[in-house]
């Protein structure tokens, strides 16, 4: 079983990405900032993060700066997903070492599309 | 609905478009012919029927056909066709097409564009290697209402984010508020036009990569084996052609055969393939082959894009 931390500070979207990642065969950790998000990193890296853009205490793009400066930081799949869904902020996220992109809303075809095209699935 | 206004409409639309329902579909036909109805000023799908059956409503049977296909479509749809093409049709073709350094390509069962696009994006990725090269991709479909909105080529947040690398959609696509519009420099690689597999498409010429897939499924065999058998009459021996995860041409025809370790992959079977020399060979240039490993296809630019020729 893969792991993935889920970063959002919505309590619904944990969920809602939960139910649909578990359906996935993962195993799931959450957390609600990208600080906490960081903290859990530095425990134990997940195989895949499921991130929010906007976050209080540190926002997703800032935990991504420094999750890949991090020792294995390289290495899990990083999926942004967020209402951030203009062409300037999916261009700094990839830029920043994301490896893909979910403009919320999304459903249930929408992560499975995106983590079958980093080769989570 | 009468049983009798079903059938009428079961063989209407089998006649029409091939479309096989069977006797449990009426739900189908009412949650698709309803709004149908309703845009016409009809009450009901009888009153749909039976305006249908008046002379010159043409207009209304068409948009009853074309209400009952099915056009879900993505962009890299089951992922395997497009790397089959990218690893195996297209460097088989750069070599084997060297001297002409031209290929067709067909989308026969286009719908709204995403298949066709994606064959577009391949080429695009590939262009190093296809300078001067003449490459057409036809997309074709039995709906007009499609076809208008590939050649728009304008898509919602929702589906650019089905089988659409991220990478691509920065590349490939501009956004307008909640839409996403596919380039025009890959829009012009692509030529739309209506076409009924049922009917005689032979004028379309030969094809060297025939892509028909999620549309054979919805037919009944004898129409299967028809439309295979008159594809297959529209390809030289080395052609490629690409069904549908759930279709195949085992156990229905061997005018095509499928490739070892290449799922959803065909070549022309037994006898048709014998008959019909590559079309390289059939215009003349036997024995000018060029060297292996040394496609003309890598030689240095002389035209720096994909041309697009407008047949
Ligand atoms: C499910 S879509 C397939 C789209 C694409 N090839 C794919 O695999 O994603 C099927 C398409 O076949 C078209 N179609 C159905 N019957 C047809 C016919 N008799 N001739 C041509 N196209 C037809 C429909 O209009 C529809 O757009």
């Amino acid at each position: 079983m893969k792991n993935c931390l889920v970063v959002d500070d919505s309590s619904v979207i944990r969920k809602v990405a939960r139910r649909i990642l578990e359906d996935l065969s993962f195993e799931i950790a959450e957390a609600e900032d990208g600080m906490k998000a960081l903290e859990a990193c530095r425990k134990g890296m997940p195989e895949a993060i499921l991130l929010d853009w906007n976050m209080p205490v540190m926002d997703g793009l800032e935990f991504l700066a420094q999750l890949r400066r991090e020792p294995g930081g390289e290495k899990p799949k990083v999926v942004f997903c967020t209402t951030e869904n203009d062409v300037a902020h999916i261009a700094k996220a990839m830029r920043a070492g994301a490896d893909e992109y979910i403009m919320k809303p999304f459903d249930r075809e929408i992560v499975e599309a995106k983590f079958a095209e980093v080769g989570l699935i | 609905m009468t049983p009798n206004e079903y059938d009428y409409l079961r063989g209407y639309l089998k006649q029409q478009s091939g479309l096989v329902l069977t006797a449990e579909k009426q739900y189908l036909i009412e949650s698709r012919l309803l709004p149908v109805a309703r845009k016409a000023g009809l009450a009901s799908i009888s009153a749909l029927v039976a305006k249908m059956k008046e002379p010159g409503q043409s207009r209304i049977c068409e948009a009853v056909v074309e209400a009952m296909t099915t056009n879900e479509s993505f962009f890299f749809r089951d992922k395997t066709p497009f790397e089959h093409f990218v690893d195996t049709m297209l460097p088989k073709m750069l070599e084997a097409r060297a001297r002409e350094r031209r290929l067709r390509i067909w989308c026969a069962a286009a719908s709204t564009g995403q298949e066709p696009y994606s064959l577009a994006m391949c080429l695009k990725e590939a262009e190093a290697k296809l300078a001067g090269w003449r490459i057409e991709i036809i997309g074709t479909d039995l709906s007009n209402e499609v076809l208008d909105k590939a050649r728009a080529g304008v898509y919602s947040q929702f589906e650019v984010q089905r089988g659409l690398p991220i990478n691509h959609l920065l590349k490939y696509f501009t956004q307008n508020g909640d839409t996403w519009q596919i380039s025009s420099t890959l829009r012009s690689m692509v030529q739309y036009r209506k076409l009924n597999l049922l009917e005689n498409f032979s004028t379309l010429g030969q094809f060297d990569i025939v892509f028909c897939r999620n549309v054979l499924i919805y037919f009944d065999n004898p129409t299967k084996v028809d439309i295979l058998g008159r594809i297959s009459k529209m390809m030289p021996a080395d052609g490629f052609l690409v069904l549908g995860a759930a279709e195949t041409v085992v156990g229905l025809t061997d005018a095509f055969k499928p490739m070892t370790e290449k799922r959803g992959l065909y070549q022309l079977g037994g006898a048709a393939a014998a008959a019909t020399p590559p079309r390289g060979l059939a215009t003349g240039t036997l024995g000018t082959t060029a060297p292996t490993g040394a496609a003309g296809a890598l030689r240095p630019a002389i035209a720096p894009r994909l041309s697009v020729v407008r047949p």
